[in-house]
């Protein structure tokens, strides 16, 4: 398994969030990848739509299941990541890196705070996996 | 792993899509000891096989297999099944792991007094490896037998010697490439496999099985076929025997053909992107006519693809026809069945 960097914060829904000059990058975490195997197909929202923190965001298929993604936080969506869209097995292999899904304009960063650290998330996976 | 008809079953080992492309391009192995594996023999072996299934195994010559269905009296089906005719009096019948104890209660049931014959289970004393692929025969060579692969035509069947005990090869399988099927017995089943390994083959799991047969369009009991469904609605016409002959279910199997089915299973194609699984509504101008019995997205294609059964005047190859993926409306076409086939 890839190291769970510690530059951002992690959703129990198993989203990471991560804050670069007053933007924000969302993607799926590792262990999601792995759990859904190959990934076929993000469906995303459109710039300007407007996430709210834990609702549903979209849907990602993988040749396996389907899994629903939720907002790790509030805000605009800025950008959608298309090379993710038209490969999405790029998130398979590079999901905190290459594979992010969406830029975002946050509209209160201190629902960061709600978030899990990557120690604290690799403790929850751990005992969510049993 | 995942639990399926009783037993622990690996979904995937490497990934999904990974060992779907083994299959296709190189060879996988799939350890199929779930298959049910009934050995029916005596001097009448064939006279109860006649009566059990809808394809005449007088049909077959020694060494010899041909798919066939075992239905009920109203021409539902119990189960689909490989019959092998190993010698004249003596088949082997590999069935579903779900319908394993059914299929062999069924054909014994059909036993009729003054007739000799023994059906035995033989599932639990054996183990079953499917290797599949283009490089299939390659493979097995290297490990199991040179000269016999070579001599095994198609659909063709034989007992070898393999580590000191007997086995049991067959051409086949359930990928929709060349691949053969083998039997040992359980103690030497994990050395078998190990070998395999050892000369590359791809091991391959209940996953990649699913998305290579559904390319293939074969059935899977259980999805696309079970006592609600009879032969003909599922495009298995060719397995049925209507000659002079009884069998179990022909008088229903004579009048539904009499009168014609009213659907099909049809294959279909999305057209945009989103995946039909098993259960998804088919819907043409907002009413529902059928339901996806298999589903899934197809590695080869590129495509999600399906499998449903629909009015008949809706089962014409080029049919529009939509699919309810969780309220959204993908657009799917009828096509060609199958969705892959081998050059």
């Amino acid at each position: 398994m890839t190291e769970t960097p510690k530059d951002r914060r992690y959703s129990k829904d198993h989203e990471w969030v991560r804050l670069a000059e007053g933007e924000a990058l969302v993607g799926i975490t590792d262990f999601a990848q792995e759990q859904l195997g190959d990934l076929v197909y993000f469906d995303l929202p459109e710039p300007r739509t407007q996430l709210r923190q834990n609702s549903k965001l979209g849907e990602v298929e993988s040749v396996k299941a389907v899994s629903e993604i939720f907002a790790p936080l509030s805000g605009e969506v800025i950008e959608v990541n298309q090379q993710a869209m038209d490969s999405p097995e790029i998130v398979n292999q590079d999901p905190y890196g290459e594979g992010w899904l969406l830029k975002v304009k946050p509209s209160n960063v201190s629902e960061l705070d709600s978030l899990l650290s990557a120690d604290q998330y690799d403790t929850f996976v751990a005992t969510a996996a049993g | 792993m995942v639990p399926f008809a009783g037993w622990e079953m690996p979904l995937q080992f490497s990934g999904i899509v990974d060992e779907h492309n083994a299959v296709r391009g190189w060879a996988g192995i799939f350890d199929v000891s779930h298959m049910g594996r009934l050995i029916i023999s005596g001097p009448d072996a064939a006279v109860l096989l006649r009566r059990a299934v809808t394809f005449n195994v007088n049909r077959l010559k020694e060494w010899q297999s041909h798919y066939a269905i075992l239905c009920q009296e109203d021409g539902g089906i119990i189960d689909d099944l490989v019959v092998y005719r190993l010698d004249r009096g003596r088949f082997l019948v590999v069935g579903n792991a779900s319908n394993a104890e059914t299929d062999r209660d069924r054909i014994a049931s059909l036993v009729e007094p003054g007739m000799d014959v023994t059906v035995k289970d033989t599932q639990s004393r054996t183990a079953m490896i499917a290797v599949q692929g283009p490089r299939a025969s390659q493979l097995l060579a290297e490990t199991v037998t040179a000269a016999l692969i070579e001599q095994l035509p198609r659909r063709g069947c034989m007992e070898f010697e393999l580590m000191g005990a007997g086995a049991f090869i067959a051409e086949g399988g359930y990928t929709g490439e060349e691949g053969y099927e083998i039997i040992v017995d359980a103690g030497r089943g994990h050395a078998l496999w190990r070998a395999l390994l050892t000369a590359r083959a791809k091991p391959c799991g209940l996953g990649a099985r699913d998305s290579l047969r559904l390319e293939a369009a074969l059935p899977l009991y259980g999805n696309d076929l079970d006592t609600t469904t009879n032969p003909f609605e599922a495009g298995l016409g060719w397995v049925v025997d209507l000659d002079d002959e009884p069998f179990a279910g022909k008088d229903a199997l004579l009048r539904i053909k009499r009168e014609a089915v009213r659907r099909r299973l049809v294959c279909l194609e999305a057209s945009e992107k989103g995946i039909m699984r098993a259960g998804f509504a088919v819907l043409l101008n907002g009413e529902v006519v059928g339901r996806v019995t298999s589903g899934g997205f197809s590695p080869t294609l590129g495509v999600s693809i399906g499998m449903a059964y629909v009015p008949v005047e809706l089962s014409e190859v080029g049919t529009s026809l939509e699919v309810d993926v969780r309220g959204r409306l993908l657009p799917a076409r009828v096509v060609k069945r199958p969705f892959y086939k081998r050059s």
